[in-house]
């Protein structure tokens, strides 16, 4: 697992605790996990460079070094730093009148652009659009046919000229189909190219030549490594690109290459994906892939929407806990009822810090939909108080009575237990994460939602 | 803000070949340079710089220039870095052919690294050795990756073993493995699915495929290959350790170096996890793939354009 820069951050400042004052020396120490971290996320090392230069300069001018918490202040000024650099652009497709839009996905080979194609078609579908969708790839293998059967499954019309072997004579047609059957949206697929190839190059510009697109969408892999400045760069030059769309946001790259481009290459991210299913499309948000760079979790959407959802009461029983030892059954299901209050588990979980990797929690965000839940705080009132206080006594028994009461299944309840388990494992380790001085009370503070 | 970045992005600017001709300006003087050790670190910057932008990475960066200061020497600094990633390739060699046949050769990765391609490159180079290859396709989850298959298959002259769309991907396989035995095939080559390293369910599945090969060939699958794409960035290192640890890989493929990415992530990979790179890809055709030979590797991406 790479490490996160806050908590990297928190070691440096960490080991000086007890110093009177902050030296450059230590802001040094801090700036080379910086440049660490970055080059570890895959941001290009000059841009790390510049980027290193002006946080130095910043985190010398501000308050920093006579702050309390100088760890945190300087993850803040990287963070801000970034947020910056992505601009306030939302993501998406831009907004045009002309009818109708052709959007060309373009980019290197095997980097998502036939799965987007038919991501995009069926979010234009849902926005009540009327997509057509048209196949330039004649070079890979079976890669009309890849469009064609991805666009039968979402219903969406597909131009196939059959035996058609020109690309641009395909796009060309789809261009008159889509203006004659009044589609609003037309996608125009092409084959992946190397951004050296001439030959290729010139093919794509002959295609763009016949369909004059509206958005032109350069499909990169979120994986990439240094080289994304390169191959985006060079597209750029020679295609005018009005947008990103990283691909395969549901591994565990951190996706720095996607800040080089958009600092480099200056392009917008207008989506990611998450997945190879039709419906794994988002459009992008600035503050996950920054969060998601330094590997650090959301954390401050999960602070407000943690005080937006905890109530007062819950809010007080928290505070009377000391520290995780006393965490128990009755709130684990407080917590579990404040999670469904904070909207969909699977985006509140992604927001906690250095959770988003965890396999654990992959399987566990899995089997942990809302219905579950309900039946999570059946089982856990279907016990007693004091089994609630102390989980040790639940013996084979008492889970069975368990069980019988919530209407559920001995394993269901051993789940629980283990949910409950775990979870508290984790509150500890996040209590771990904070560490140093006052780290839990921090956290404590956190959940009670201060 | 907007100066910070138009700095950055007129540093980049610079084309690769203006980028070699700076690294030489400070080489060449440092050869005649009296004070030698300034030249020295100035050198050793624009190296270190250059294993970085090749996605080495920076702990195995660091590894490899200490070891090279560490080493000493006379020569170029250019050289002896070279010498010592060499070393590390040389001390990651492939396990050799026991001689079993049919020998299963399993293709693994993460999706769009060109598995399906190096299976078509592959079934074609073992027949030009003489070989007999079957195929089996394995990826029953994409859309029409059998049919790119099949058409691969079919430019090799090599026949493939299919089942429906969906299918379970193991069921064909062991399909493939009874063939390839009945058939008395040299080599059976299986292409996968593209899976994220982080998806336990098609970690498992893999798993499963290696289990029912096994069955019907003893020592099976001899070799289990990850394909990576030479793009990739430090991902590249989870994903070596991952399907090492679940799949069993024992090799590389490292595909589109033809382009201007060169895969140095695999040069930590040798480093850390001692594993061969086994091939090369190096276009879309089928002749386009060539067993590994790190002296030409590294002189090639590294040494010759420092
Ligand atoms: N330039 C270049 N392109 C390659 C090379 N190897 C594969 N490709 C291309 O990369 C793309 C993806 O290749 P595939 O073989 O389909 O990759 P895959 O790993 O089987 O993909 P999935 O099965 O979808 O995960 C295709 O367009 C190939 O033509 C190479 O060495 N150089
Ligand atoms: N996990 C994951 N896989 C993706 C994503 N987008 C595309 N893929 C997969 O990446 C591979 C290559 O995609 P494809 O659309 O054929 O790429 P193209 O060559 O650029 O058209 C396929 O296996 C896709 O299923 C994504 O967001 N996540
Ligand atoms: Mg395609
Ligand atoms: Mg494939």
């Amino acid at each position: 697992m790479l490490e996160s820069l806050s908590n990297r951050l928190q070691g440096v400042f960490k080991s000086l605790r007890g110093e009177a004052r902050l030296t450059e020396a230590t802001v040094d120490a801090a700036l080379r996990e910086i440049r660490l971290a970055l080059l570890e996320a895959d941001v290009n090392f000059r841009v790390v460079k510049a980027f290193v230069d002006r946080v130095r300069e910043k985190a010398v001018d501000q308050e920093v070094l006579r702050s309390l918490t100088p760890g945190q202040q300087v993850v803040r000024i990287v963070r801000d730093e970034m947020l910056a650099l992505f601009g306030t652009a939302a993501g998406g497709l831009t907004p045009t009148t002309r009818a109708p839009r052709v959007i060309l996905m373009l980019g290197l080979q095997g980097s998502g652009k036939t799965t987007t194609t038919a991501k995009l078609a069926r979010w234009l579908t849902r926005q009540g659009k009327h997509p057509l969708v048209v196949s330039t790839d004649v070079r890979r293998p079976a890669a009309i046919e890849q469009l064609f059967v991805l666009a039968r499954q979402l219903n969406v019309r597909v131009h196939e000229p059959a035996g058609e072997m020109n690309p641009v004579t395909r796009a060309e047609g789809a261009l008159a189909l889509a203006k004659n059957s009044g589609f609003d949206t037309l996608i125009v697929d092409t084959a992946g190219r190397l951004h050296i190839d001439d030959e290729l190059m010139q093919e794509l510009a002959a295609i763009r030549r016949a369909v004059d697109p509206t958005d032109l969408l350069y499909v990169a892999d979120a994986m990439t490594g240094q080289d994304a400045v390169k191959s985006a760069g060079e597209f750029h030059r020679q295609m005018t690109v009005t947008g990103v769309v990283l691909t395969k946001m549901d591994g565990d790259a951190r996706g720095g290459a996607a800040l080089s481009v958009v600092g480099v290459v200056g392009v917008p991210i207008a989506f990611v994906g998450t997945g190879e299913r039709p419906e794994d499309l988002e459009p992008f948000q600035a503050e996950r892939l920054v969060s998601r760079v330094l590997g650090m979790g959301d954390v401050l959407s999960l602070i407000e929407r943690a005080e937006a959802a905890l109530d007062d009461e819950s809010r007080e029983k928290l505070a009377q806990k000391k520290d995780f030892n006393d965490f128990s059954l009755e709130d684990f299901r407080d917590q579990l009822r404040t999670i469904k209050k904070m909207g969909p588990l699977e985006q509140v979980l992604g927001m906690i810090p250095g959770m988003g990797g965890l396999k654990q929690l992959n399987e566990q965000r899995a089997n942990m939909d809302p219905k579950q839940l309900d039946r999570v705080e059946a089982i856990i009132n279907s016990m007693t108080p004091g089994e609630r206080r102390n989980h040790a006594v639940l013996n084979g028994s008492r889970r069975k009575r368990i069980a019988r009461g919530s209407g559920t299944k001995v394993e269901d309840v051993n789940r629980v237990l283990k949910q409950f388990v775990e979870m508290r494992k984790m509150l500890k380790t996040m209590g771990g994460m904070t560490s140093g001085r006052g780290g839990r009370q921090r956290l404590m503070q956190m959940l009670r939602g201060r | 803000m907007s100066s910070f970045f138009s700095r950055v992005r007129a540093g980049l600017a610079k084309t690769a070949a203006q980028i070699r001709e700076r690294l030489t300006e400070t080489r060449e003087p440092a050869a005649e340079s009296p004070s030698a050790t300034v030249a020295r670190a100035a050198s050793l910057q624009e190296i270190e710089d250059a294993l970085i932008g090749a996605d080495v990475g920076l702990p195995a960066t660091e590894r490899i220039l200490s070891a090279v200061q560490q080493a000493g020497g006379a020569g170029l600094l250019r050289d002896r870095v070279g010498a010592e990633i060499k070393g590390v390739f040389a001390g990651a060699s492939p396990a050799p052919d026991s001689g079993a046949r049919p020998r299963v050769i399993l293709i693994v990765g993460v999706n769009g690294t060109g598995k399906t391609t190096s299976v078509g490159k592959l079934a074609n180079l073992f027949k030009q050795q003489g070989q007999s290859v079957l195929i089996c396709a394995a990826d029953t989850f994409r859309a029409a990756a059998v049919e790119q298959l099949a058409v691969w298959a079919d430019r090799a002259g090599v026949d493939v073993i299919r089942a429906k769309h969906g299918a379970d991907p193991a069921s064909v396989v062991h399909d493939a493995a009874v063939s390839a035995k009945a058939r008395q095939r040299d080599i059976l080559l299986i292409d996968t699915a593209g899976r994220l390293h982080t998806r336990a369910n098609l970690m498992a599945e893999l798993d499963k495929i290696r289990r029912v090969v096994s069955r019907e060939v003893p020592g099976a699958p001899h070799e289990v290959l990850l394909v990576l794409d030479a793009t990739v960035g430090q991902n590249g290192l989870v994903q070596a350790r991952e399907f090492m640890a679940v799949g069993g890989v024992n090799g590389l493929i490292l595909t589109k170096l033809d382009g201007t990415a060169k895969g140095g992530v695999a040069v930590a990979i040798a480093y850390e996890l001692k594993l061969p790179i086994r091939y090369i890809g190096v276009g879309e055709g089928i002749d386009d793939l060539v067993p590994f030979d790190a002296d030409d590797y590294v002189n090639a991406l590294f040494v010759d354009q420092w």
